[in-house]
């Protein structure tokens, strides 16, 4: 067993990690307290050409693996969880889902834009009555000859103003049963006649970010757009859900690591008693465990991005990284605002903006309830993993780096 | 037509340094690219993208030193060669230069070398003179932006920012630079270049390779020890007042009675 990381993946998350930090850092808390996604992120992201990092270079990409991936978004999100989120989207809810499942002309057409940054994806799922459930979906796509037409309304859409391409989910066969068999996948651009789009705003976290809806009013999606066959979606919307949870646990590492980083400072800095608080053993007792979580979910990450570069389905590993690394960032931060006492109940520090962003990701990409649902399942013997047909793209570092 | 550009690794500017007992220096945890040559790494693949010239990125160390190179590589450098030698161990600037002088004489076609302003670490630029002079060329330093480059007619001309103010300067090609932090945006690492850096085999050129002798790069200047700098002890003092205007008086009568101001 292999614990290191290679030279290019440690380059390529010191990159990142610097970029962020240098360029979207100093910045941050002003977006985030106005509530307003941060211009500079999405640029940023394209033109360093971090938003196709694990995209094969004939797809526009940059060629490396899974891991990578991880890396980067923990990077991402030791800065702000809202960096992070458009790499959830924009490569792994979307972009791996058009190398996994879209046809040459799908990948010609949607990923290589994509990849190289020119064209920002996103993904749509979630509606008003379709969260944890989302064979409950209410959107509608009717076949007239070539086209589809669409209606419905997706809700918590993240870089749903920002995003070219999304991925949206319908019934093409409303009374199907069961449900989810009647799900098809498309792919939407934003300047289709009948979308519209529009921003959430006030919420508790990830303020720097962009989160919103999409109102389809008689769109005409052609045949060509439609991602896998009719009545796939829900299997096609489950396999995007294995790579972005795959980001979001990763994100969350990051998190854990940000409030582990920001707390051993201030615990150095601050006195009571005459002596810094980490000299204190409830401070360290909190220190420990902090780095106990980072650790945990790192490895529980690094597992499920290993599976990826092979090839093999991670639904349950990734989900179970999801869970846990999600889990403890809400912790960590807990335990670093109470680390920095008032301090840390007021933005002068950013503890408490890793608290707010922690509480998004046990929610979005599959609550904590239903990670815990699944694994019961898997355990149980109550689910099982049946062959996809299109299965996760293994890593080959020789495909993936070669020009064509 | 060739470009050097010389990095090594620092220090991070973070980092505690300390000294010991016996007048050993611990340079903390963590080193970094010598921030000045983040501008000049960044100026030479500017100029590689505005010129049909090659450029190598090159260092003197041991193998740790490598990571600079490899960041050079990451950023668009084509190739990185680093000189070494047990004979080296304790070199001092001018051996420094006496080896690098030789390392761009090997290389045949170098126009133009550059280097940042100083070393972070020991906050010295001598070796950077110390290498125009070794190779006998025009000695451009503290320049704050390259205003012309022909490599034809093998003439630069350049800002430089001196304690006497802007000046600007020409010179005849082959020409030594040292650059300072206005001359550009220091570059990130692409991805390309960091999978092209992590690739790389750099080779290692040592005293034989450079024609050089032992007694060639004897240290002539050796550090003995270190020390640390004397605590500074002090205070800090608020000035209450009413107003700012309050404050303000206060703080100058105070300035005054310390004999500050």
């Amino acid at each position: 067993m292999d614990f290191s990381l290679t030279e290019e993946q440690l380059m390529a998350q010191e990159m990142v990690r610097e970029l962020a930090h240098d360029k979207i850092y100093p910045t941050l808390k002003e977006w985030d307290r106005k509530h307003q996604p941060h211009p500079d992120v999405l640029p940023l992201l394209a033109e360093n050409g971090v938003l196709g990092i694990n995209i094969p270079v004939r797809y526009g990409g940059q060629g490396f693996d899974y891991i990578t991936l991880a890396l980067v978004c923990e990077e991402l999100e030791r800065v702000d969880a809202s960096l992070r989120v458009v790499m959830s989207v924009h490569a792994g809810l979307n972009s791996l889902a058009l190398l996994q499942w879209g046809t040459e002309d799908q990948k010609q057409r949607f990923l290589v834009p994509q990849a190289r940054g020119e064209k920002i994806a996103g993904y749509a799922l979630t509606e008003a009555e379709a969260g944890s459930d989302p064979a409950n979906l209410r959107s509608t796509a009717r076949r007239e000859g070539d086209i589809y037409i669409l209606n419905g309304e997706k809700m918590w859409i993240s870089l749903a103003t920002l995003a070219d391409h999304f991925i949206v989910f319908a019934k093409t066969d409303p009374h199907a049963q069961p449900r989810h068999k009647g799900i098809t996948a498309f792919i939407i651009t934003r300047d289709m006649k009948g979308v519209s789009t529009y921003d959430e705003k006030h919420k508790l976290g990830v303020r720097a970010g962009s989160t919103g809806g999409i109102v389809m009013q008689d769109v005409e999606v052609p045949v060509e757009n439609r991602l896998g066959e009719e009545g796939e979606g829900f299997y096609i919307a489950m396999s995007c859900l294995d790579n972005g949870r795959y980001t979001v646990a990763a994100g969350a590492t990051g998190c854990i690591r940000a409030c582990l980083e920001d707390s051993v400072k201030y615990a150095k800095e601050r006195y009571t008693f005459g002596v810094p608080i980490a000299h204190h053993q409830l401070i360290k007792q909190k220190i420990a465990y902090m780095q106990q979580w980072y650790d945990a979910a790192k490895l529980l990450v690094l597992r499920a991005g290993w599976l990826k570069n092979q090839g093999m389905r991670n639904t349950r590993e990734t989900a179970v990284a999801k869970w846990f690394a999600t889990e403890m960032s809400v912790k960590a931060a807990l335990e670093a605002v109470q680390i920095h006492g008032a301090y840390g109940f007021s933005d002068e520090y950013d503890v408490e903006r890793y608290l707010r962003n922690a509480k998004g990701a046990v929610i979005y990409e599959g609550s904590s309830e239903i990670q815990q649902l699944l694994q019961a399942d898997y355990a149980l013997g109550y689910r099982q993993d049946r062959p996809l047909r299109c299965e996760p793209v293994p890593y080959d570092p020789e495909y993936w780096q070669s020009e064509a | 037509m060739h470009v050097v550009v010389l990095t090594k690794m620092t220090p991070d500017t973070e980092a505690t340094v300390t000294v010991n007992a016996s007048g050993q220096v611990h340079w903390g945890d963590k080193l970094v690219i010598n921030p000045w040559d983040e501008y000049a790494i960044t100026e030479a693949v500017l100029i590689k993208g505005a010129h049909n010239v090659q450029v190598t990125v090159m260092t003197v160390g041991p193998e740790a030193q490598s990571e600079a190179l490899k960041h050079g590589l990451a950023i668009g450098c084509d190739q990185a060669v680093r000189l070494w030698d047990s004979a080296l161990e304790k070199h001092d600037s001018l051996a420094y230069a006496t080896v690098v002088a030789a390392a761009i004489r090997k290389l045949g076609d170098v126009d133009l070398v550059l280097f940042g302003k100083e070393m972070a670490d020991l906050a010295t630029d001598q070796h950077i003179f110390q290498t125009a002079r070794k190779l006998g060329w025009n000695m451009l330093g503290f320049v704050a932006k390259i205003e012309a480059l022909d490599f034809a007619a093998r003439t630069v001309r350049v800002r430089r920012l001196t304690d006497r103010g802007a000046e600007v300067v020409a010179s005849r090609l082959p020409a030594v630079i040292s650059v300072l932090k206005d001359i550009n945006e220091p570059k990130y690492p692409t991805f390309i270049g960091i999978r092209k850096a992590a690739k790389a085999e750099v080779p290692v050129w040592g005293l034989a390779d450079l024609g050089l002798s032992a007694a060639e790069v004897a240290p002539r200047a050796q550090v003995l020890g270190y020390r640390e700098l004397p605590k500074r002890e002090g205070s800090a003092e608020i000035i209450e007042g009413a107003t700012a205007q309050e404050k303000a008086e206060k703080l100058v009568a105070r300035l005054l009675e310390e004999k500050i101001l």
